[in-house]
């Protein structure tokens, strides 16, 4: 299963877990079921179906924009890394 | 070579090839900008501050210049301002390097400390603040600073299109973003075919940890279109590189350039076979021997230790 990691930010949301197990084969899907086990995180993640501006979401270490955004595909043994954006980091596009 | 003074001799750095770290089929060659006059690829960006600011009449004779910088910057401005007769505040992570804070001091350079934590975020926060409340003191401002981009668009890229004409992708670090716009922008006029990546710090948590969502920063320099992806490389994958770049091909150099050939290890299978790829070093590892990168021992143990202040 795809694992996903949460941001320090963020993990007041997840009881204090650094990764969450998520099922899907795409960042949307993954997201849609971590949202769904961690509701408070939608609002941190998400906006209007996007991923959020100042936060940067990687799949296995690679910007999702370049890729296919949130649609971006996921492999079983993947790594999703949401990020906050620091200098050099961007607001969405 | 002979040049009238220091601020002369800025560029025109070796571009060599890495035989042992190239995937099978593929060239990469490491633009080595430690070979600056004072060991790094920001004296390119310092030249060009200063000097576009003299030009557009921004700067005044003897005026001080004010600049938030982790430390290149600032040792690449206190040369030129040197020479050209300006004093210089630097502000920087509490942090940063003891060899540059000392480098700094020699150069006569006034330091003002942000806090470590808020990374270089913080050293523009009160940089701002500090330009704010002084009339008197001119900031080029690195960040936001055209002269930045234009730097590596008028004497980076030029040089790699002369030295490797057949160059097919360009993989450099992200920090202000000046390297990758300015040199991605002339390589794709050049040829549009060329690929420009960038490698992105994985900073520690401790970095990350205090960050508020709200207060993301974008440096305006960066121009995410030149971008064909960008990828992050954690502490310990480029530290690896780094210690490999000096025990296989004899190259001593800060961790931002194992990030580098990390990710231009990795982009190989995207280019057809045979391509060439420019990995820019932006410094030598001098500079970073006090943070124990290089000492023996587990890289991941060292990783682990240092990965708060390995980029910083």
């Amino acid at each position: 299963m795809p694992v996903v990691r949460i941001p320090t930010v963020m993990r007041k949301h997840t009881d204090g877990a650094a990764k969450v197990e998520a099922s899907g084969s795409t960042v949307r899907e993954v997201f849609d079921e971590l949202v769904a086990s961690h509701p408070d995180l939608q609002e941190n993640l998400l906006d209007d179906g996007r991923v959020r501006g100042f936060i940067n979401v990687y799949v296995d270490d690679e910007d999702i924009r370049y890729i296919s955004g949130i649609d971006t595909p996921v492999a079983d043994d993947s790594e999703i890394a949401i990020m906050p954006a620091v200098a050099g980091g961007s607001n969405g596009r | 070579m002979i040049f009238g003074d220091i601020s002369q001799a800025v560029g025109n750095t070796p571009l060599v090839g890495l035989p042992r770290l190239s995937p099978e089929g593929y060239t990469i060659y490491l633009k080595l900008e430690g070979h600056n006059p004072t060991g790094s690829v920001k004296d390119r960006v310092a030249k060009y501050l200063i000097e576009q600011a003299e030009l557009y009449g921004q700067l005044k004779p003897g005026q001080r210049v004010l600049e938030p910088t982790s430390g290149n910057t600032g040792i690449g401005l206190a040369a030129i301002c040197k020479v050209k007769g300006y004093p210089l505040t630097c502000v920087m992570p509490e942090n940063t390097s003891e060899e540059r804070k000392q480098l700094l001091t020699m150069f006569g350079v006034r330091i003002v400390h942000s806090p470590a934590t808020e990374g270089s975020n913080g050293s523009v926060r009160v940089a701002r603040e500090m330009a704010a409340a002084d009339p008197e003191v001119y900031m080029p401002f690195q960040y936001g600073n055209p002269a930045n981009a234009l730097a590596h668009y008028e004497t980076t890229a030029p040089e790699i299109i002369a030295d490797l004409p057949d160059v097919a992708a360009f993989v450099a670090g992200l920090g202000t973003g000046g390297t990758v716009t300015g040199a991605g922008k002339r390589l794709k006029q050049w040829n549009p075919e060329v690929k420009v990546f960038a490698a992105e710090p994985e900073y520690g948590d401790l970095v990350y940890g205090l960050r508020n969502l709200e207060e993301g920063y974008v440096p305006e320099v960066l121009d995410q279109s030149v971008l064909d992806s960008r990828i992050k490389v954690n502490s310990l994958k480029a530290l690896q590189a780094t210690r490999d770049l000096a025990e296989l091909e004899g190259i001593f150099a800060g961790v931002s350039t194992g990030a580098s050939i990390v990710v231009a290890q990795r982009v190989c299978a995207r280019l057809p076979e045979g391509s060439k790829i420019v990995a820019l070093s932006p410094d030598g590892g001098w500079k970073y021997l006090s943070t124990g990168a290089y000492a023996p021992g587990e890289v991941k143990e060292i990783a682990t230790a240092i990965s708060g202040t390995l980029w910083a």
